[in-house]
């Protein structure tokens, strides 16, 4: 009998091709290529913005002038020209007020996508707005929210019904001054979501925004922000994916969150953007900022993460704990295979009285890739009997690929607990032996220990997420392991 | 042939040290192993309903009373319980032939006679069993249609049950020199 050579079990990287590479062939509204004013000034014209927010978007863009792109992550990113760009691209379709007016085409994709914007065969109550390249497509289960007074739509909708509300809440998480990409996302975004729960109100189904880039040498700039008044309760899903092609394009998106008191807030994403062929060329540079505040006492966020694709994944959601007695919370799992590479983490600013922050951090690494989490823990003097707990895992597949953790620790004060674990392993090939004992075929085997390994941030994830989130994970690292 | 091929072929390796796999469930291991099989033997998946009547009644045939569908793959297991969860997986995947390596090491009184009835329960005309073991106790319960003593990877002496007493009353030296 012929044996599997044992040193060969962890070995050789193939990669299954990625499902979702495929091109809707629509006809696009794009915008000249490059960046400066006039392009600004077109982009807030075409979304028949007020004068307000193109002032926002002029500033955001002339303070971006004066920065240089940050080189401090452990990641190697090709310089980008950011004139070779398609800032605006919108499938040439007026947004839709019922299903039967969106293009065909259009519904095909996110069908093909596994995302029905049909609201008669959804059997799961769960809202959806479809964004594609720049703009929404569908919102779905509007009739059903606005009965709660809750607002869930795309962001240029709520500019133009929700005036106050967006200009009350806009930048205040994340200010355009904030970093390199967060200037340059307030200069130049496109669309997004926009979410505002009433006072008290619990928002009866889970909302869904799914995005896709489609057009070619554009760029994605989205905007999500997300407003829970005192007492209410949203969980927010986010998903994402794009065509297969050579050249890389960037994604860089804003996030913010509002907590008031007594409000929580749980945000869940899957990250799978095109990661790039097995040999590293193409994919999607996901360079984010996502931030949530716990504004009011008692105020809850909740961040769950589950990162596979993207050439680079340079992203930390983070939150600010300004009220007492708030909760954060922040469950990440990245996967990284091939070449690519990932930089992420979360911050945890405990600024309230008895704030408590949680973060379980999960990397997986295979083939070539490097898989770093970055973290920071900052408790202000002020901010008495604290409490924060990490924990960071790493798991290895193969010898080729690196695991990295750099946790940042400032504590303020002596009444605050602060405690980090962390651990590193790779698949024991033990444990393939005996589940190859068992009858279970290595790669199966693989997708078993790794989804075992990631079970206490895959159980934080609703439902609906939850059971894509399992095979992407198994799917991810096909053929990860010869 | 690989591993995973020879187990879907009938072959069953118990561990003398089963690995622990974290975060597993022993519902979803065994669910994904007996699927495995099946797909080899070209039969569609076992419905959950008849997967869980199944392993409630191979869980009862080694008389592991504690839930064990939620429990992770050998984590927390103690001594007895890691050998008493071998016999059950055994028992889920109805293998033709089994090889229980050192089944007995490590194992009390009461474990021992456990995993010898969920043995000999098993055991029928169309299954065969090669036990491992330096003692006869394990085989005062199964009891053993042949016994072959191997040194140095080789069988040097074969006889029935009468011959692993003899191997308890005088030892192992003397089957050494027969070598020679």
């Amino acid at each position: 009998m012929e044996s599997n050579p044992k040193e060969n079990i962890i070995e050789e990287v193939t990669n299954k091709d990625y499902e979702f590479g495929f091109v809707t062939d629509i006809e696009t509204d794009f915008i000249p290529k490059g960046l400066n004013e006039d392009i600004i000034r077109l982009i807030s014209k075409k979304k028949e913005e007020p004068e307000w927010l193109l002032e926002f978007r002029l500033k955001a863009f002339r303070h971006w002038q004066t920065l240089k792109m940050p080189t401090w992550a452990h990641l190697t990113i090709p310089p980008i020209d950011y004139q070779d760009i398609i800032y605006y691209a919108a499938p040439k379709q007026r947004k839709a007020k019922s299903l039967d007016e969106v293009d065909p085409e259009l519904l095909a994709t996110f069908d093909k996508l596994g995302i029905s914007l049909d609201e008669q065969k959804k059997l799961s109550g769960v809202a959806v707005d479809a964004v594609m390249d720049s703009t929404s497509v569908k919102t779905t289960f509007q009739e059903t929210l606005s009965k709660h007074g809750i607002i869930f739509m795309s962001f240029s909708e709520a500019v133009k019904q929700h005036p106050d509300l967006v200009k009350k809440y806009l930048g205040k998480v994340v200010p355009y001054t904030d970093n390199f990409f967060a200037a340059l996302n307030s200069a130049v975004f496109s669309d997004g979501s926009f979410c505002y729960v009433p006072k008290g109100v619990r928002c009866p189904i889970e909302l869904s925004t799914y995005f896709r880039i489609n057009a070619a040498n554009t760029g994605q700039f989205e905007r999500t922000l997300i407003v829970a008044d005192e007492g209410a309760y949203v969980s927010y899903m986010e998903g994402c994916t794009a065509p297969q092609r050579d050249e890389n394009q960037l994604h860089a998106a804003i996030v913010e969150i509002i907590s008031e008191k007594d409000a929580e807030v749980k945000y869940s994403t899957v990250q799978n953007w095109y990661p790039g062929d097995k040999d590293g060329k193409g994919g999607i540079y996901n360079f984010v900022t996502k931030r949530g505040i716990c504004r009011g006492d008692n105020a809850k966020i909740s961040w769950t993460q589950v990162e596979t694709g993207s050439a680079i994944t340079w992203k930390y959601p983070s939150c600010i704990l300004k009220g007492d007695n708030t909760v954060a919370e922040f469950y990440s799992v990245a996967v990284t295979n091939n070449y690519q590479q990932a930089d992420t983490g979360t911050k945890m600013i405990h600024i309230g009285k008895n704030s408590r922050s949680t973060i379980i951090s999960k990397g997986i690494s295979a083939g070539h890739s490097q898989n770093g989490y970055r973290g920071l823990v900052k408790v202000v003097p002020e901010a008495s009997n604290c409490r924060n707990f990490s924990q960071c895992d790493s798991l290895l597949l193969g010898d080729q690929c690196g695991a990295h953790t750099w946790p940042y620790v400032e504590c303020g004060n002596d009444s605050s607990i602060l405690e980090h674990e962390a651990t590193t392993s790779k698949i024991s090939e033990d444990q393939l032996f005996y589940c190859n004992q068992r009858g279970i075929p290595t790669e199966k085997a693989i997708g078993l220990i790794v989804n075992g390994y990631a079970k206490d941030v895959l159980n934080k994830l609703p439902m609906e997420f939850a059971v894509e989130a399992q095979k992407l994970l198994s799917i991810t690292l096909e053929g990860s392991v010869g | 042939m690989p591993p995973e091929e020879r187990a879907n072929l009938g072959i069953f390796l118990s561990f003398q040290y089963p690995v622990e796999i974290p975060g597993v469930s022993m519902q979803n291991f065994m669910r994904t192993a007996v699927n495995a099989k099946r797909e080899y033997q070209g039969l569609p998946p076992m419905s959950m309903i008849d997967f869980t009547k199944m392993m409630k009644q191979k869980q009862a045939m080694v008389e592991i009373t504690e839930k064990l569908q939620n429990r992770y793959v050998n984590v927390g297991f103690s001594g007895g319980e890691k050998k008493k969860n071998e016999i059950f997986q055994m028992a889920m995947l109805e293998p033709e032939l089994s090889i229980l390596d050192e089944t007995d090491s490590g194992l009390d009184i009461d474990a021992l006679r456990i995993v010898a009835n969920g043995v000999n329960q098993l055991h029928n005309e169309h299954n065969a069993f090669v036990v491992i073991t330096h003692y006869q106790r394990l085989l005062d319960y199964i009891v053993p249609d042949f016994v072959h003593v191997m040194y140095d990877g080789r069988i040097v002496k074969s006889g029935d049950k009468k011959l692993a007493l003899e191997l308890e009353e005088k030892g192992y030296e003397w089957v050494k020199e027969l070598k020679l």
